[in-house]
């Protein structure tokens, strides 16, 4: 039913092994009983709030942290005891660490110097490196000479010239400004592509992680809330917390009434009707409380009463944002309750529903989650 | 130099005026008249008189006369005493200020690298010696360098040495003296420079393949330079004209161009020749100051 949003070889899944990861910092639990399978020529983005963990992760893999319990397994090596300069993976700083003194060439080269590779060898490197990145005319230049998109590029090739098995990437997009931004992460991607390098990147943006990665995880409070493919978090989250980190959610809180195998049936105090699920909920008699979640743009919004038994409610619209491509309707219930629902604007000068009109929330059978409170 | 005159031109605030008033009074006070009479005396012939120096200008026989003498300079260049004290200032400068540089440099490290609060107790404690009076300080020196002084006697009771050493009134004081005076001066700016240093960088060439050492003499050092590059000439600059701690520490050989300077003024009393002398030293000087300036102000450019 889910396919990969981005086809890839993933036959081997045990390229990067996290195995029970443990790191506090005084009375302070940062990463808590992690485990992770990275596959060879993953890109994976660990999608985090600030202080989830995510950055001390990816520090340990670095080599500049390093966990009180744990291993971690790269190509069937165990790291967690190797010096950072034993380690053959490279980062990409949040800053880009860009040494100032050094020209673009010479940053790039740096890696390839400290491995005593012959001076013609490492030239012809940088030369492939600086093609790679498009940066070819800018070789003389030092970092101050760069605009941000041109030194984010130097900083991925600088961390690409040793062809390190793995590649970590601190909040790539950090220090770009929004346009830049949606340009340089297909470009990335496109080159991390045409590498083939395994990639761990660490991100707050679910927009980039979902641009970039082909494989998520969500990161809370040290743990991991869920690990996925972009579209299996998106539309299968497992939790709440899940649900609510990537994307909008409308919840609806209540209890379970039909419990059959192939489908389920909501009560819900904030909702007029029952609410339909259309695959079976395994509950126990005494957990009941469950929270039924519908994306906004899986909802349609109709004048007319719709004629199910299910899966729609009544309300005013309480507001407009017209974004161009869409609308995000704000619909108050009678209730009181507020739904989220997206219109897509096709019509250049379609007769939609206005301010304080009253209309129909509705959606299919199968657009419904039910999640965990 | 020309922005910062743009800036404070007639037309813009009247505030701005007043705030570059006080500090251009000051030099003119402190710095520009002082010089032009040295300047003035400079080229005037030593006489048995008050003051005791010709006049520039004397009014005679309806007329003016300027009168500028020569013949301090022409001196300066066939005695050879001179050239020796200038090379030999300028020698003890430059030792002094590696020196300072070697044993400076670790501490600037040591501390730009400490935790917050200790950084500050640290810092304090370099800054400490130079509340007590710097010619007390340097007379305490006598006391540990001399034949039966501190030193001596602990290397004597443990055994390492069965003579006293003889350290008092030779270089091997002076240098110790003015390592330590100056070295202050040297650490501050170094430290001012190293704790700026961002640390990814360190973590960025480790990521890359360098050890500890490689990455601090890769990044950590040449980031360093402006700094290494501001103490070297605090600590230069003055003690090319360095005169108590020669005087006090140093012996008879030890000749400087500061010493000079004291016998010719108060020994010989010939202000003119003493004038000239201290002229030409500020000539030399020019050359470190304007390398300085040029430092500095990259340095600021970097910070912009």
């Amino acid at each position: 039913m889910i396919e990969p949003s981005i086809t890839r070889d993933s036959a081997d899944g045990h390229f990067l092994q996290i195995k029970s990861i443990v790191k506090t910092y005084d009375d302070v639990v940062a990463v808590n009983d992690v485990s992770l399978d990275i596959a060879k020529g993953d890109i994976f983005a660990l999608l985090g709030a600030s202080g989830s963990g995510k950055s001390t992760l990816l520090r340990m893999l670095a080599g500049f942290e390093t966990p009180n319990s744990g291993q971690i397994i790269l190509d069937g090596e165990d790291i967690v005891s190797l010096e950072p300069y034993r380690r053959p993976i490279n980062m990409m700083f949040q800053s880009y660490a860009l040494f100032p003194h050094m020209t673009v060439e010479q940053n790039i080269a740096y890696g390839l110097k400290q491995d005593r590779m012959p001076k013609k060898m490492i030239a012809d490197k940088v030369v492939q490196m600086l093609r790679l990145v498009h940066m070819e005319k800018f070789a003389k230049r030092k970092p101050e000479q760069l605009s941000g998109g041109q030194r984010q590029r130097v900083a991925l090739a600088r961390s690409l010239a040793k062809s390190p098995k793995l590649l970590l990437l601190d909040e790539p997009m950090g220090a770009l400004d929004k346009k830049l931004r949606t340009r340089m992460q297909l470009e990335v991607v496109d080159i991390l592509e045409s590498v083939g390098v395994t990639c761990v990147m660490v991100t707050h943006d679910q927009e980039e992680a979902m641009t970039m990665a082909n494989r998520i995880a969500i990161m809370e409070e040290g743990r991991i809330v869920q690990a996925g493919t972009p579209r299996d978090i998106y539309e299968a989250p497992n939790s709440l917390q899940a649900a609510e980190f990537i994307g909008s959610m409308n919840l609806f809180h209540g209890e379970i009434c039909v419990d059959a195998e192939d489908h389920a049936v909501i009560d819900s105090q904030e909702c007029a009707n029952k609410l339909y699920v259309s695959y079976g909920v395994t509950t126990a008699l005494d957990d009941k409380q469950v929270v039924f979640a519908v994306r906004p743009e899986k909802t349609m919004i109709s004048r007319e009463q719709p004629d199910s038994e299910y899966n729609w409610c009544r309300g005013m619209v309480h507001d407009i944002a017209y974004l161009g491509g869409h609308s995000i309707y704000h619909i108050r219930l009678d209730n009181g309750k507020i739904l989220n629902s997206f219109m897509v604007n096709s019509d250049r000068f379609a007769d939609a529903p206005t301010w304080e009109e009253q209309v129909y929330v509705y959606w299919s059978d199968d657009s419904g989650l039910v999640l965990r409170p | 130099m020309n922005k910062l005159f743009e800036r404070f031109k007639p037309g813009s605030e009247h505030g701005k005026k007043w705030v570059i008033a006080l500090p251009t009074l000051w030099l003119v006070l402190f710095f520009a008249l002082p010089f032009l009479i040295v300047l003035k005396i400079a080229f005037a012939e030593a006489e048995i008189a008050i003051p005791p120096y010709s006049a520039l200008l004397s009014m005679a026989d309806q007329a003016f006369d300027l009168h500028v003498y020569f013949g301090n300079f022409i001196f300066l260049t066939e005695d050879d005493l001179y050239l020796a004290a200038y090379l030999n200032s300028l020698k003890m400068a430059a030792i002094s200020t590696f020196f300072c540089l070697l044993i400076g440099y670790p501490m600037a490290y040591y501390i730009a690298r400490a935790k917050q609060t200790t950084q500050s107790i640290l810092l304090l404690l370099i800054l400490l010696p130079s509340w007590t009076s710097f010619l007390i300080r340097i007379y305490a020196w006598i006391g540990i360098l001399k034949s039966n002084g501190v030193l001596n006697n602990v290397l004597l009771w443990t055994g390492v040495i069965n003579e006293p050493l003889a350290i008092l009134n030779t270089n091997v004081a002076v240098y110790i003296g003015i390592v330590y005076a100056y070295l202050p001066f040297m650490v501050l700016p170094l430290y001012a420079n190293l704790v700026k240093h961002d640390h990814s960088f360190i973590e960025a060439s480790q990521d890359l393949g360098a050890r500890r050492l490689q990455s601090f003499w890769h990044i950590t050092f040449p980031l360093s330079r402006n700094g290494i590059v501001a103490g070297s000439m605090l600590v230069f600059i003055p003690v090319v004209g360095e005169y108590v701690i020669p005087e006090l520490l140093g012996g008879t050989n030890s000749i400087v161009i500061g010493k000079v300077l004291w016998q010719e003024f108060f020994n010989n009393r010939d202000w003119p020749l003493a004038s000239s002398l201290a002229l030409i030293m500020l000539l030399l000087l020019m050359v470190p100051i304007h390398f300085f300036r040029k430092h500095q102000e990259k340095e600021w450019e970097g910070n912009q």
